[in-house]
């Protein structure tokens, strides 16, 4: 590109604007939850606390039992992963490499149901769970994501490319179709299948909205839910407690991201 | 490759067909027998016919909806859109600078609703919000975004093309990177500036990945809740009431399951109009 010295110092002060627009709200929240309730009510508008005190984070865990929370939270994203890179694979397997009748219907009902959210399903899903004694439990928060549609496409994607050769010979060596997927296929996937991993996993502990929905008693309730209440419980003014909530829900996240960005990166891009 | 036995499709798709058929298809038959139904969750339903759709009708309750709905996820697409396409045209350079910044802006895509929803409505908060109190400092008014009727939606989208503008810079780098630098070399060569070569190569080569952009965000956007609950409550004066918390407040505060089957209906016709676009115009580009 030709673009002179004026215009790359341009380019840089854009940039650099970019990244401080992003940037500052993160610090503010983190600058927030070092204050103490004093200087939030005198001088709400200070750069940096004064007195920095960890009084929000104490208040954080002696008001809810993150622990608890955040275990639930892990086991839940983790199974919902979990079964769908081990779902996914088969099923991604018929659609890319199998000819059967059938199959272009398959694939059109995978692909329908990744215009539906669950924001969409949740009222009949909901009735039906309250039919069979369901809300409240594991199963209603890890079942309904059990497959995931965006997973099978992009595992039939990645497939696509693996050469028939691969199977074919594995065939005469006498492997089973499971010995197929899981052992010889699922190897050579292992970037897709990470990214599908990771993204999922980052989705669902993320989760605010089904969560929500499917419980009202606290042994199943997840981290995101316990994090909003803090501020509906009448917390007022008391940004402080939070914002280190805040920090405490987002923190594992963004570390995660700045170590596996380039996974979580790839299957956004991807289409 | 023929299958080794005729049900082996069948059973590696199985569970994941039954799981999306219960959860994801199923569900669009559901709300609409429920949506002729009046129930409360207690009492046995009771058969009222189109009773549902035309008293969201009849207020013009749900017309409302559907423009608020809209307009919101208008404005987070164009948005998300223009910013994420300057965003990744100023950023598609090489260097850990580019790419440190890249991750920034994408990192908001990545954190929690609830923890961005939380930390705007902290910087919005009209008394003590560093935004408000750096407008004041400023010479400018108070000022209460979220808390008038007139610019707590436009102040809600603001919030989600913060959340969402990673998104579509992602997807538009990829597209950026699906370009051939020699194409825009040979432009450069007829003597084709920055701006002519943005303007006549890589803007019409950007056309599929922008018509992928619109659709998925504006899927999105009809979705959006999280922001709603935690900072608004649909208020005030239901300026920021939009569909999926109007379907949440109708069965769980209201408990009127017909009704909320009814906006479900509703939901699942604008979700089935965005994905029929989506498949023309995906049909469209792999014709041209």
């Amino acid at each position: 590109m030709i673009e002179g010295r004026a215009g790359k110092v341009a380019i840089y002060v854009a940039a650099t604007l970019a990244a401080l627009a992003w940037l500052l709200p993160y610090a503010w929240m983190v600058s927030t939850s070092f204050k103490t309730l004093g200087e939030i009510l005198a001088r709400p508008a200070d750069p940096l606390p004064a007195h920095p005190s960890v009084e929000g984070y104490r208040e954080v865990f002696r008001a809810i039992s993150v622990g608890r929370y955040a275990l639930v939270t892990g086991a839940m994203a983790t199974s919902i992963a979990a079964l769908q890179v081990v779902l996914a694979l088969p099923a991604g397997y018929a659609l890319a490499k199998l000819r059967f009748v059938g199959r272009p219907f398959a694939a059109a009902a995978v692909l329908a149901c990744l215009f539906v959210p669950a924001q969409a399903s949740f009222v009949p899903v909901f009735l039906l769970f309250a039919r069979l004694h369901w809300v409240d439990t594991m199963g209603a928060l890890v079942l309904p994501f059990a497959a995931s549609a965006l997973g099978t496409l992009l595992v039939r994607q990645a497939l696509q490319s693996v050469p028939d050769e691969l199977v074919e010979a594995a065939r005469m060596d006498g492997a089973s179709e499971w010995t197929i997927i899981y052992r010889i296929l699922a190897p050579t996937l292992t970037p897709t299948l990470i990214s599908l991993f990771l993204v999922s996993f980052v989705f669902h502990y993320n989760d605010y909205f089904w969560p929500l929905v499917m419980t009202t008693d606290d042994s199943v309730r997840t981290l995101p839910l316990a994090i909003a209440l803090l501020r509906e419980q009448g917390t007022g003014v008391r940004w402080h407690i939070v914002m280190a909530g805040n920090v405490v829900l987002s923190l594992p996240i963004l570390m995660l991201f700045a170590v596996l960005q380039r996974h979580l990166v790839r299957a956004v891009g991807l289409r | 490759m023929n299958p080794r036995a005729r049900w082996h499709p069948w059973a590696m798709l199985g569970p994941s067909l039954a799981v999306l058929f219960v959860f994801f298809l199923l569900p669009m038959g559901v709300a609409a027998v429920e949506s002729v139904f009046a129930w409360d969750l207690l009492t046995p339903p009771r058969f009222v016919g189109l009773d549902n759709y035309r008293s969201l009708m009849a207020r013009g309750e749900l017309p409302a909806l559907l423009i608020r709905t809209t307009g919101y996820s208008l404005m987070v697409v164009a948005g998300t859109m223009a910013l994420g396409l300057v965003l990744a045209v100023l950023l598609h350079r090489p260097g850990r600078f580019f790419a440190f910044v890249r991750a920034s802006v994408f990192s908001a895509y990545v954190v929690s609703w609830v923890a961005v929803a939380l930390l705007w409505m902290w910087m919005l908060d009209g008394n003590a919000g560093i935004a408000g109190r750096i407008v004041r400092a400023l010479g400018g008014p108070p000022m209460a975004l979220l808390g008038d009727r007139r610019t707590a939606l436009p102040a809600l989208a603001a919030i989600g093309v913060w959340k969402l503008t990673g998104y579509s810079m992602v997807v538009f780098l990829s597209g950026l990177e699906s370009i051939p630098p020699l194409l825009l070399e040979a432009a450069a060569l007829d003597g084709a500036g920055p701006f002519a070569r943005f303007r006549h190569v890589t803007l019409p080569l950007l056309g599929p990945t922008a018509a992928f952009v619109a659709t998925t965000s504006l899927a999105t956007s009809f979705q959006a809740f999280d922001v709603v609950r935690i900072i608004t409550q649909g208020g005030p004066a239901r300026a920021t009431e939009l569909l999926v918390y109007a379907i949440y407040e109708e069965i769980f505060m209201n408990l009127r399951v017909g009704r909320a089957s009814a906006l479900t209906v509703v939901f699942f016709a604008m979700l089935f109009a965005v994905g029929l676009a989506s498949l023309c115009l995906r049909r469209a580009r792999t014709v041209s």
